[in-house]
C-alpha cells in the first residue's frame, strides 16, 4: 500500500501522483486514479469499464495475466508489485504485458523498489517507479544512481529519463 | 549425542570481519580477535544468548558479519566441531 | 578470441564504479549485510570460512596470455600467490579483502575480464567445450554462440532475479566435453543434411541434491532462433519456477514436476509470441561474432612430426605425456595439450602465480597466445605444433606442470570442501590428495586406464560426484566426516547419474575403498580396453558391493 512516504518517479523526476489503492469492496474515489486488484476488476469488469473516472490495475508478484487479454486499454496505469526485489517475476510479467498483450500505457513498479534494481526495472519496460525507500529517493535526487550500460538498450544517460 | 550436550556447556561468539572477511572471535572487552583462545567463554543458555545479542549488536554496527555461537572446550579453548576448528586454524591442506 | 568493443569496455568500467560505490556504502554502514549480500553475490563475492572469495568469470574458459598474467598478478598482490580453477571454467581467489575487491575488479577490467554473474540467481558464466576450435572431432565451433549468449545474458533486465541460478553449456562436437546434459540449458551446435547450423536444445539437467539428466526440447533449432528460444525458456522458468523452496527452485524441478510435454508447450507458445524485433539473430551479427573466433593461421604441416617422434624415442617422460595429455587437433601437425593441475598430492585446480606466468609464456610462444580452462580443472593449450611438443613439455616440466595423468585416476575433480567453503560438510582436498598419493605410480595409473574420480564436500555437488565414474560425496555424520561412494556416473553424450554403492566410509577408510573398487575392476575387466565405466555398465554394482562390504 502506498504511504505518505511513497513518491512517484517518472520521466527523470519525481512527479505528483493522485493514485489511490482501493481495497476490494471499498467505494472508488471520484476524482483520483483508482487502482483495483485483478480479482476485483475481473469480478466487476462491466461496471468498472463503464465508469467515467481513471482506473488502474495492480498485479501482485504471483498474479498471472490470464483474463486480461483485450482489457488493458482501459487502464491509465498497470502497477506490478515487487513483493521482494529478489523475486523477479514482475520483470517477465512486464515483458508479456508490453510484448504479448501489447500494453502501451504506464507500467509502474511498486513494492520493494530499491536503488540497485531500478535500472533493471526501467530497462525491463517499466516507466514509472513508486518508491518508498528513502535512501533510493535521496540517491535519485542527488543523481547518485550508477547506470551500467547494456547492449541494445537505451544509452546510460537516458535510462533514468525513461518515458513511454 | 555427546557433542550436543557439550555444545551448550561453553560457547564463544564468532563472526567474519567486515572489511577483511577473516574469522574472528569476540573478546570479553567487546573487541574481536583472530585467536579463538582469547575469546570470551560463557556457559550456554542465558549467558550465551546475552553474548550472542552483544555480537549481533556488533553486526548491526557493521563491525562484523553474521555472528553465531560456537561450542568451545573450556579446558583447551578449542572449538569442538571440525568446521569451527578449521575456521579458527585455517585450511588443513 | 573475442575482444571487447567500446560497449563492453564502458559496461565493465561502469560496473566497477557501481560496485565500488556499493562496497563504500557497505563499509560505511549505509547498506546492511542483508541488503549488500545479493549485490556482492552479483559480482562473484562470497563470504567463506576464512575470508571473502572472489570468483572471476572466464567466459567459456578462454584466456589470453595477457589475461592469465593479470590473474597471476592479482594472486600475488591481493591473495596468497595462487588461484583455484573451478569446475565451471572460472577462477577463484580464496583470500581477498572486501575493501580490495573494487581495485581487483578495476585490474581485471584492464584485461577485459570481470566477476559479473558468477554467483546469484541469474544466468551464470556460459561454459563450452574446452577444445573448441581445436578438436579434430568438432562439427561446429561453439564459442561464437557462447559469446552471443554471454552478451545476451549480461545484466539481462528480465533474468537477473530468477528463482535460482541458471547455467548454460554449449558443445559443438559429438563427444560432449561440456557436460551439456547436466546443465539448465544444454546446447549442441550441429549441422543438418543441408549443411545449415542449428542446435539440439536440452533443458532441466543438473547436479546438486536432486541430480537430473536434461531432456531434449528441440532436435534442431535453427541458428537464428537461439536467443529468442532461450529467452522463451527463461521467461517460462522465471514465472513458473518454484520460489517456495530453494532446493526445488532449479528448472530441473519444474521440468520434472510439469513433465516435458507441458514445459515444451509453454516454451513453444512463449517462443511463438516473441516480438519480431528480438525474434531472430541476423546473419551479419552471427558473422561479426564468429569473426572473433576465426582459426589462427595454422602452418601447412605433415600430420606426423619426425621431430617429435625422434624425441620420444629418447625421452620416456615425453612419451608418456604425449600419449596421455595430447589430443587430436583439426589441423595436421598440431595437437591439443592438456596441462594437468593435478600433480600427485596437490590441490586439484590450484595454480601458483608463478605457474600462471609460466603458462602464459608457453601459450604466447607455442599456442597462438591462447589458453583454456577445462571443467576438469585443468588448463588446455589448444594449438601446439607437434614439432614444438618437446620444448613445450620441457617448459611445463620446469614449472611443475607436466603431470601425464589426463583422464587417469589421479586427475581428480574436487571442490574446495570444508577447508574453505562455508557450505561444505566434509573436506574434499585431503581425500583427493590421499587417493592421488596412493595411485602415484604412473605404470599403475596407465594400467588402470581412464577413470574419472570426482569428489564433492556436500550435496551441492560442485565436485560433480554424480557424474564421476567413481563419485565421492562427503557428509557430516554426527560430527564426523563420512564419504559415500557412487559408481557409474558419466558426463558426456552417454550421461548417467552414479548409483550409491552402499554405506559410507570414514575419512581414514575412503582411500582403501577406492583401491578396492579399482582392484575389483582390474580383476573382472575383459581386457585392458574395457574401461572402468564400461566394466561397471556390464556387471553392475554387485561385484563392487561384494568387494567393499565383504567383511561387514
Amino acid at each position: 500500500m502506498p504511504t505518505l512516504e511513497t513518491e512517484l518517479y517518472r520521466g527523470g523526476r519525481f512527479v505528483a501522483d493522485d493514485a489511490v489503492y482501493v481495497a476490494d469492496g471499498d467505494a472508488l474515489p471520484a476524482n483520483a486514479l483508482a487502482i483495483v486488484s485483478k480479482k476485483r476488476y475481473l469480478a466487476e469488469r462491466i461496471a468498472l469499464d463503464a465508469r467515467a473516472g481513471r482506473l488502474g490495475l495492480v498485479l501482485e508478484t504471483a498474479d498471472t495475466l490470464d483474463g486480461l487479454e483485450g482489457a488493458l486499454d482501459r487502464f491509465a496505469t498497470v502497477v506490478l508489485r515487487f513483493a521482494r526485489y529478489a523475486d523477479g517475476r514482475p520483470y517477465s510479467l512486464a515483458h508479456r504485458l508490453r510484448h504479448r498483450l501489447g500494453y502501451r500505457g504506464e507500467l509502474r513498479a511498486a513494492g520493494d523498489v530499491l536503488q540497485d534494481q531500478i535500472v533493471f526495472m526501467l530497462r525491463g519496460g517499466f516507466d514509472a517507479l513508486e518508491i518508498a525507500h528513502a535512501g533510493t529517493r535521496a540517491a535519485l535526487r542527488a543523481n547518485r544512481i550508477v547506470v551500467v550500460p547494456t547492449r541494445g538498450s537505451a544509452p546510460a544517460a537516458q535510462i533514468l529519463d525513461a518515458a513511454e | 549425542m555427546a557433542a550436543r550436550k557439550i555444545k551448550f556447556d561453553w560457547v564463544a561468539a564468532t563472526a567474519n570481519d567486515l572489511k577483511g572477511g577473516e574469522a574472528v572471535f569476540r573478546r570479553a572487552d567487546g573487541s574481536w580477535t583472530r585467536t579463538v583462545a582469547e575469546a570470551e567463554l560463557v556457559p550456554g543458555g542465558e549467558a550465551g544468548a546475552a553474548l550472542l545479542a552483544r555480537a549481533q549488536a556488533d553486526h548491526a554496527a557493521n563491525r562484523v558479519v553474521e555472528p553465531v555461537l560456537i561450542a568451545v572446550d573450556p579446558a583447551t579453548r578449542r572449538p569442538l566441531s571440525l568446521r569451527e576448528r578449521i575456521r579458527a586454524d585455517g585450511p588443513t591442506v | 578470441m573475442y575482444r571487447y568493443d567500446q560497449f563492453d569496455r564502458s559496461f565493465v568500467a561502469a560496473r566497477v564504479a557501481e560496485f565500488r560505490d556499493q562496497v563504500a556504502r557497505r563499509l560505511s554502514g549505509e547498506l546492511t549485510e542483508d541488503q549488500f549480500k545479493p549485490l556482492r553475490l552479483m559480482n562473484g563475492v562470497y563470504l567463506q570460512l576464512h575470508a571473502y572469495m572472489l570468483r572471476i568469470a572466464i567466459p567459456y574458459g578462454v584466456l589470453s596470455s595477457r589475461q592469465l598474467r593479470k590473474l597471476a598478478h592479482i594472486g600475488r598482490v591481493y591473495d596468497r600467490s595462487s588461484g583455484h580453477f573451478t569446475t565451471r571454467q572460472n577462477l577463484q581467489f580464496n583470500w581477498v579483502r572486501l575493501a580490495d575487491i573494487p581495485d581487483i575488479l578495476a585490474e581485471l577490467a584492464e584485461v577485459e575480464m570481470h566477476a559479473i554473474q558468477t554467483s546469484g540467481n541469474c544466468i551464470r558464466n556460459v561454459t563450452a567445450d574446452h577444445f573448441a576450435g581445436a578438436a579434430a572431432d568438432e562439427t561446429v565451433d561453439p564459442r561464437p554462440y557462447a559469446e552471443l549468449l554471454r552478451q545476451w545474458s549480461s545484466l539481462h533486465p528480465e533474468f537477473t532475479f530468477l528463482p535460482r541460478k541458471f547455467k548454460l553449456a554449449v558443445t559443438g562436437a559429438a563427444v560432449d566435453r561440456a557436460a551439456i546434459q547436466v546443465h539448465d540449458i544444454g546446447l549442441e551446435v550441429k549441422r543438418n543434411e543441408r549443411g545449415e547450423i542449428g542446435f539440439a536444445v536440452y533443458v532441466g539437467g543438473g547436479q546438486g541434491r536432486t541430480p537430473m539428466i536434461a531432456k531434449k526440447l528441440r532436435d534442431f533449432l535453427p541458428e537464428r532462433d537461439l536467443l529468442a528460444y532461450c529467452e522463451a525458456i527463461l521467461r517460462v522458468y522465471n514465472l513458473e519456477g518454484r520460489r517456495d523452496n530453494k532446493y526445488k527452485a532449479r528448472i530441473k524441478i519444474l521440468v520434472h514436476e510439469k513433465g516435458l510435454e507441458e514445459i515444451a508447450a509453454s516454451v513453444e507458445a512463449e517462443f511463438a509470441a516473441q516480438p519480431v524485433a528480438t525474434a531472430a539473430l541476423g546473419e551479419a551479427e552471427i558473422a561479426r561474432i564468429a569473426a572473433y573466433f576465426a582459426p589462427p593461421r595454422f602452418a601447412a604441416l605433415p600430420a606426423r612430426s619426425a621431430v617429435l617422434e625422434d624425441a620420444q624415442t629418447e625421452d620416456a617422460a615425453l612419451c608418456r605425456f604425449v600419449s596421455r595429455n595430447v589430443s587430436a587437433h583439426k589441423a595436421p601437425g598440431y595437437g591439443v595439450v592438456t596441462v594437468s593441475l593435478k600433480p600427485i598430492g596437490g590441490i586439484p585446480g590450484d595454480a601458483t602465480s608463478d605457474q600462471m606466468d609460466a603458462l602464459a609464456d608457453i601459450a604466447e610462444r607455442w599456442s597462438f597466445d591462447e589458453l583454456r580452462v577445462s571443467h576438469a580443472q585443468n588448463i588446455v593449450l589448444p594449438h601446439v605444433r607437434l614439432d614444438d611438443l618437446p620444448q613445450v613439455h620441457a617448459a611445463l616440466a620446469a614449472a611443475g606442470l607436466a603431470t601425464p595423468n589426463d583422464g587417469l585416476v589421479t586427475d581428480i575433480i574436487a571442490c574446495p570442501g570444508l577447508d574453505y567453503c562455508a557450505l561444505a560438510n566434509a573436506r574434499s582436498i585431503p581425500v583427493a590428495q590421499e587417493i592421488s598419493q596412493r595411485f602415484a605410480d604412473l605404470d599403475r595409473q596407465n594400467a588402470i586406464g581412464e577413470l574419472k574420480l570426482k569428489i564433492s564436500g556436500c550435496i551441492n555437488a560442485c565436485g560433480h560426484h554424480h557424474v564421476g565414474h567413481i563419485g565421492i560425496l562427503g557428509v557430516d555424520r554426527q560430527g564426523e566426516e563420512f564419504y559415500q561412494i557412487t559408481l557409474g556416473g558419466a558426463e558426456g553424450a552417454d550421461c548417467a547419474i552414479g548409483e550409491l554403492v552402499g554405506p559410507g566410509f570414514a575419512a581414514d577408510k575412503i582411500t582403501d575403498a577406492v583401491e578396492t573398487l579399482v582392484e575389483t575392476y582390474l580383476k573382472l575387466r575383459r581386457d585392458p580396453g574395457e574401461r572402468f565405466l564400461d566394466a561397471y555398465r556390464r556387471v553392475g554394482l554387485g561385484p563392487f558391493q561384494e568387494a567393499l562390504y565383504a567383511d561387514a
